[in-house]
């Protein structure tokens, strides 16, 4: 059973107390909490027993363990693996094999109920059989785990949303976590990958107030995914000024315009990416030139193209047009062929009348 | 914003855009040869200015303002909200990327800034065509039901399209979905309502022109 607080796990790890009093404000600043909170967080951290997290990968690409391992030192998201005890990680841990199974089923039966499940990776429900991890399924796998699970965590947009795996066609009938796990607090935290600092702020919130974060409809904690990358882009005034680049090498793009023409999503993603930025701060796909393309929103892999403008209309509209303008000449043809029935019709059924035929009529009239 | 509202978003780009663009290009092409094929009887009276000149004179004059015939209300703010209207939409740049994906035609873009004025000015102006229309007891007197419907297929644009642009009211996904599916809407709808105007406006001015050109007496 793991008692070790999670200050004492960072203290052993080597880091001063200014420093972690620095990251719980950090952590307290990135979740927009207000100025006490920090300490709040620090006075949690002091005396919470660090958790056990069993970490299950699914239909991924390591992707999102790539980029949270890849964090560097001693930024808010290094803490990660301080802050918690973990317990089953597939890449991560040193055992292989059964033996691994038997750690995690262990760590289960110890924390029944308190760890907290994290799973990346989407889950193949069509056909279970694709995907298996020690022949379990990870539609099984991942039932069992989340039975005795106090929250989890569904990270990266296959994980949230289904991602690459469940793109169109799906041949493996990719589904999310959510679609599996519903009697369980869920939060998810897309993105391809995800930004480290949103799992860290997420497990700080969950082990500060016990409970998750504020989440959005799509279960995003709203601190991070509340505004659009568009909304925070420091590329945006050129957007509001009608500067754009057209290509990748045009005078546009050599002056930082904005790639709304080559792309961008950013007006329809919810993500942080431009105010918490990679890599320790240093930049985000704008800034280095590529446009936003939407990594953090559902199915964004069938978005109509990563190059094609924002709100165009998916697919060839050529044809489209060329069916309908068709459709519209026989149509058109066929309704200006009855219109001339009618009229010759009407001709052949007209009768001239004289002045005299009307004169007769109006002394009829009574 | 919620999956609906993204899914929602997903089908107006997708299947929604291409049954609006099918039905537009259906209805259009279907209405244009059915006016034409309709036909004009054989003019017998000579013309009495050189062929064109009085179609063309026509669209010039029916173009002013005429003080017998119009109030400077209907005028001012008729001619506001169509430049408005034509303004922001051939020189917004989301609507330029969509015309030089449909048409492969492109042209810069006006500052945003700009655009978003003259978008207010444009809701502006189409909300004094509706008082005047509701208030002038001629106007209200000869509207029908297609005249309401035809302000509302307009307007429903503009508005969805400013607060989209300023994310108000609603989700920015959201609202970008019912811009677009509002501008669905009004295609399918332009060919077979009085909206067609926008492609018989001219001709049938120098239809009429030319008609009158070999009627009546010089003026």
């Amino acid at each position: 059973m793991e008692k070790v607080t999670v200050y004492a796990a960072m203290r052993a790890g080597g880091m001063s107390r200014r420093a972690f009093l620095q990251a719980c404000g950090a952590i307290a600043a990135s979740l927009a909490l207000p100025p006490g909170s920090g300490r709040a967080i620090a006075r949690a951290l002091e005396r919470t027993p660090r958790p056990s997290v069993i970490w299950l990968s699914f239909q991924e690409c390591t992707g999102c363990t790539e980029s949270l391992t890849r964090a560097h030192a001693p930024t808010v998201e290094s803490l990660l693996f301080d802050m918690v005890s973990l317990d089953y990680h597939h890449t991560l841990q040193a055992a292989a094999g059964g033996a691994a199974e038997e750690a995690r089923r262990e760590a289960m039966a110890a924390n029944h109920g308190r760890y907290l499940l994290i799973a990346d990776g989407s889950l193949p429900v069509g056909h279970p059989a694709y995907s298996t991890i020690g022949g379990v399924s990870n539609l099984a796998m991942l039932q069992e785990a989340a039975a005795g699970a106090a929250a989890v965590i569904a990270m990266g947009s296959c994980a949230a949303f289904g991602g690459l795996p469940g793109a169109t066609p799906n041949p493996t009938g990719a589904a999310p976590v959510s679609e599996v796990v519903r009697d369980r607090p869920l939060v998810t935290i897309p993105g391809c990958p995800p930004i480290p600092a949103v799992i860290v702020a997420t497990l700080a919130h969950y082990l500060t107030f016990g409970r998750l974060p504020a989440l959005d409809p799509l279960g995003r904690p709203k601190a991070f995914y509340g505004e659009t990358i568009h909304d925070r882009c420091y590329r945006r005034p050129f957007y509001d000024r009608g500067l754009f680049a057209d290509t990748f090498d045009d005078e546009g793009a050599r002056k930082g315009w904005c790639l709304y023409k080559l792309g961008c999503k950013g007006p329809t993603t919810y993500n942080a990416c431009a105010t918490t930025k990679w890599n320790g701060g240093t930049s985000f796909p704008i800034q280095s030139g590529h446009g936003c393309l939407g990594c953090s929103q559902p199915d964004f892999w069938d978005g109509g193209g990563f190059y094609r403008a924002d709100a165009l209309p998916f697919g060839p509209l050529t044809p489209t047009a060329t069916i309908a303008a068709a459709a519209g000449v026989a149509v058109g043809g066929a309704v200006a062929a009855a219109n001339r029935r009618k009229r010759a019709k009407a001709r052949a059924a007209h009768r001239p009348i004289t002045v005299d035929d009307l004169e007769k009529g109006q002394e009829e009239t009574p | 914003m919620s999956a609906a509202s993204i899914a929602f978003l997903a089908w107006v780009r997708g299947p929604g855009f291409h049954i609006a663009l099918g039905l537009f290009c259906l209805g259009l092409v279907w209405r244009l040869i059915e006016i034409y094929a309709l036909g004009r009887d054989r003019p017998l009276a000579p013309l009495r200015r050189r062929s064109g000149a009085s179609g063309w004179w026509t669209i010039l004059r029916r173009s002013r303002p005429s003080a017998e015939h119009e109030s400077m209300v209907s005028y001012l703010a008729g001619y506001t909200f169509h430049i408005g209207l034509i303004v922001t939409f051939f020189f917004f740049t989301p609507h330029i990327e969509l015309l030089r994906r449909a048409v492969g035609l492109s042209w810069p873009s006006l500052p945003t800034a700009l655009v978003d004025g003259l978008a207010v000015v444009t809701l502006l102006a189409l909300g004094v065509m509706l008082a005047s229309r509701l208030l002038d007891p001629v106007k209200r007197f000869l509207s029908v039901a297609e005249d309401y419907v035809a302000w509302g297929l307009t307007l429903a644009p503009v508005l969805t399209g400013y607060l989209c642009f300023h994310h108000l009211l609603l989700p920015y996904t959201t609202m970008l979905a019912l811009h677009l599916a509002s501008v669905e809407v009004l295609m399918v709808l332009m060919p077979f309502t009085k909206l067609i105007h926008f492609v018989t406006l001219f001709p049938s001015r120098w239809m009429n022109g030319e008609h009158f050109g070999r009627t009546g007496v010089a003026a």
